[in-house]
């Protein structure tokens, strides 16, 4: 694990300890997940209990535990693309992909996840993969979504 | 825009709306394209491509309006881009294909403040839509930007602010309505322990599934709440400024972090601004995934660096928020709405909406409805107005069943109340609330069994857990709910139900518990005999409930129309589906996952649902 890169964010924050939240959001973008050592070294440096800093990482749902895939899948279940069929969407991404919302695929390629409202109600329902957003997705759309990402 | 080009006068501006919605349907492969096109013609020391935020209506993106005339086009592809440059810029003549034209009709309305899903709208809060480029301040002092700041800072004490915010009626946007007058009035009054500082706080932590207005004016317009919070700054006394932005919204991030290093360049944040010895300055805070950080005391707990957690009120932030400092927060609307108040007046605004609501809300329009997309309206406006004169009716014929309002904390409102004028009050009153705005349409395929155990499975997922009204009572809400919606449930699940949301209702610690029974009482409230159906019948008539679902292909139409197509079998998700090309298909219920693929995939009506 790169220690320079986490001295480099806790720098950027001043290793100001009310910053933390935003020091694990970057962790987080940095390695898409929280490795258990860069935690541990948080902790040390920033000179809070790790039970603190876990206690963040597991309660606030931008952070993950787990590696996240190559190309994270969102499927927005928010109200809009609730009653548009969006359970229905990502159940067929579960299928289309082999894993289980919450995981990541085995060659680290995709993860899947269930996210509550992206804020693009207009074009229900939606899927988020990495930044970008695909509007009035439906199960037969899914395998073509995943294609484009797929090499 | 290079620096030649900014003095430049040209003769037409081409407003491409970049809002997340449009930006997903390739505006800005549109906006390149037009660009090159332009170019090709040597039309670009006459016409200039400008993107601008959210437009609102994203049903019909990605869309451009021409200026001068207003002129509206949407649905664009690429392909579109030759001929209309071509034609409209170069002939003058508008290319009536790529307008609108509404469901039911032939011929489309080229400007659009004569649509139907324009015309009734009031915009305060969304007043510079598509007119600016969110990332340029110089355009947005051009539509009068700041001009209110600097009538607040030079000519205005901070009583004066603080009473015409009080007589303009403003309530607060997130959903409970606060007046906002009063709530800078507590935080000018309150001590700020050990001489310390006091804060504003802008929630952008718009957690409510089913509303996107807060993101959209942080991505069209961030210099309005910059102002606003400017103004409430000069109001209350406070020195440093936080923006807390959700972190799923990277692109409202990224214009405000731009609008407010313009700001600061300008001198119009940081110290002395405009020369009044005044000091304000804010920072932006990501939020981390958390629905409950949208409730005050939460929020502030994570910009403090905490656990999302709420905590009892009082004493209230005002008193006693950030830091244990006088702290004024407020929704983003809120913040947006402040500038125009001020520069045109409490008498203007408060002459806008009915006797205990004043002004506009916007609202997020969206589910089963054709026209989805922002809108802003005066207060007091009917639902029927906003669903059927603005949001154009229900698709495909459908018949129109309820609205959601008020996101998780919300009810749903059946069509007989579809002439309730909307306020605070008789939103209330109907047993739904305000809520930040999100309006889900639900249509005759909606289950209202299902919308509330949707949404109990939102509060159970995201209740912080610190209360055990809220975390153990919505979990055994959200176990009967779905108990009934498998067919398992029973008449006696219906009252315990009932008392068990009362229960909660009144015991929960904050916000997110005490309201998160609405959708229960209000599904059962006006939809008890779809409740009926699933314990009696083991059926749900939407076809919504899947384990209460058959499906099966009428072999005859199957044959006589699709000709043994195939279609269901080659996208059956378990090979239940038996049968080959031209033949009669047929599925094995004891392999049939009721995924319903067949049945969206069939061309010919022959999968049936019961």
């Amino acid at each position: 694990m790169n220690q320079g890169k986490v001295t480099e964010i806790l720098t950027k924050y001043q290793a100001d300890e009310s910053a933390l939240i935003a020091i694990l959001q970057d962790i987080q973008e940095e390695y898409s997940y929280l490795p258990k050592s860069v935690l541990v070294q948080v902790s040390k440096e920033l000179n809070v209990p790790l039970s603190r800093v876990l206690s963040l990482a597991t309660f606030f749902k931008a952070f993950s535990l787990k590696p996240k895939g190559k190309h994270p899948v969102h499927v927005c279940l928010g109200t809009a693309c609730h009653v548009r069929g969006a359970q229905r969407v990502l159940e067929k991404f579960e299928r289309e992909l082999g894993i289980k919302s919450g995981e990541t695929s085995a060659d680290q390629e995709f993860s899947l996840d269930a996210v509550r409202c992206v804020g693009c109600c207009g074009l229900a329902p939606v899927v988020q993969v990495g930044e970008e957003v695909h509007g009035k997705i439906t199960q037969t759309k899914v395998a073509g979504v995943i294609k484009k990402y797929k090499q | 825009m290079t620096e030649a080009a900014k003095e430049k006068a040209f003769r037409v501006h081409l407003m491409v709306c970049a809002g997340t919605g449009c930006v997903s349907n390739h505006s800005f492969e549109i906006k390149e394209a037009l660009e090159k096109e332009i170019k090709k013609l040597g039309l670009d020391n006459e016409v200039l491509v400008v993107t601008t935020g959210c437009n609102g209506f994203c049903e019909r993106g990605p869309l451009l309006v021409v200026q001068p005339g207003n002129i509206f086009y949407q649905q664009l592809t690429v392909k579109d881009v030759p001929h209309l440059v071509e034609e409209h810029l170069l002939k003058g003549r508008p290319v009536k294909k790529l307008m609108y034209t509404p469901p039911k009709e032939k011929t489309p309305i080229p400007v659009l403040s004569d649509i139907d899903f324009f015309r009734k709208q009031v915009l305060i809060a969304l007043r510079n839509r598509g007119l600016i480029d969110p990332e340029k301040i110089d355009e947005y002092i051009a539509r009068d930007g700041y001009v209110a700041m600097g009538k607040a800072l030079t000519q205005m004490t901070p009583e004066k602010i603080i009473a015409e915010i009080t007589i303009s009626g403003l309530r607060g946007r997130g959903g409970a309505g606060f007046p906002t007058g009063l709530k800078w009035q507590m935080v000018r009054n309150a001590v700020s322990a050990n001489g310390g500082a006091k804060y504003l706080i802008c929630n952008g932590d718009e957690g409510d599934p089913g509303a996107f207005m807060d993101r959209s004016i942080l991505e069209a317009d961030p210099h309005s709440v910059i102002e606003g919070m400017l103004i409430g700054a000069k109001a209350v006394g406070a020195t440093q400024g936080f923006v807390y932005v959700r972190n799923e919204y990277p692109l409202a991030i990224k214009r405000m972090t731009i609008a407010l290093e313009q700001a600061r360049a300008y001198g119009l944040l940081g110290q002395d601004i405009l020369g009044t010895g005044f000091d304000f300055d804010i920072k932006i805070v990501r939020g981390a995934g958390a629905f409950v950080c949208g409730e005050e005391t939460a929020l502030i707990a994570s910009v403090e660096g905490r656990l999302g957690e709420p905590r009892t009120r009082p004493p209230y932030p005002a008193q006693s928020g950030l830091w244990g400092q006088p702290t004024g927060i407020n929704n983003v609307e809120t913040w947006a709405n402040v500038p125009s108040i001020i520069a045109r007046g409490a008498k203007w605004y408060a002459s806008i909406g009915t006797p205990t609501s004043k002004g506009t809300k916007v609202f997020s329009l969206v589910g089963k409805i054709n026209n989805t997309g922002l809108v802003e309206v005066p207060m007091g406006i009917t639902l029927r107005e906003i669903i059927y004169d603005i949001g154009g009716g229900i698709p495909g014929g459908k018949a129109f069943k309820a609205v959601q309002t008020g996101g998780p904390s919300g009810g749903c409102i059946p069509k007989e109340q579809l002439d309730l004028p909307i306020d605070y009050e008789s939103l209330t009153q109907a047993g739904s609330m305000m809520g930040s705005g999100g309006m889900v349409v639900m249509d005759e395929d909606t289950c209202m069994v299902d919308v509330a155990r949707y949404f109990l499975s939102f509060t159970q997922d995201e209740s912080c857990g610190k209360c055990t009204p809220c975390r153990e009572g919505t979990k055994a809400m959200l176990d009967i709910l779905t108990r009934i919606t498998e067919g398992k449930g029973t008449e006696e699940d219906l009252s315990l139900l009932q008392d068990m949301a009362l229960a909660v209702k009144d015991s929960a610690l904050c916000g997110l518990g005490k309201t998160a029974p609405n959708p229960v009482l209000t599904t059962m409230r006006y939809f008890l005999n779809e409740y009926e159906t699933h314990i009696r019948d083991k059926k749900c008539p939407a076809h919504v409930c899947r384990q209460l679902n058959v499906y099966t292909i009428d072999e005859e139409r199957c044959l006589n129309k699709g000709k043994g197509c195939d279609l269901c079998r080659r996208n059956c998700a378990s090979d239940a589906i038996q049968g080959a090309k031209n033949e009669a298909h047929r599925i094995d219920q004891s392999k049939c996952i009721k995924c319903g693929v067949c049945f969206d995939v069939c061309n010919f009506g022959a999968v049936k649902v019961d």
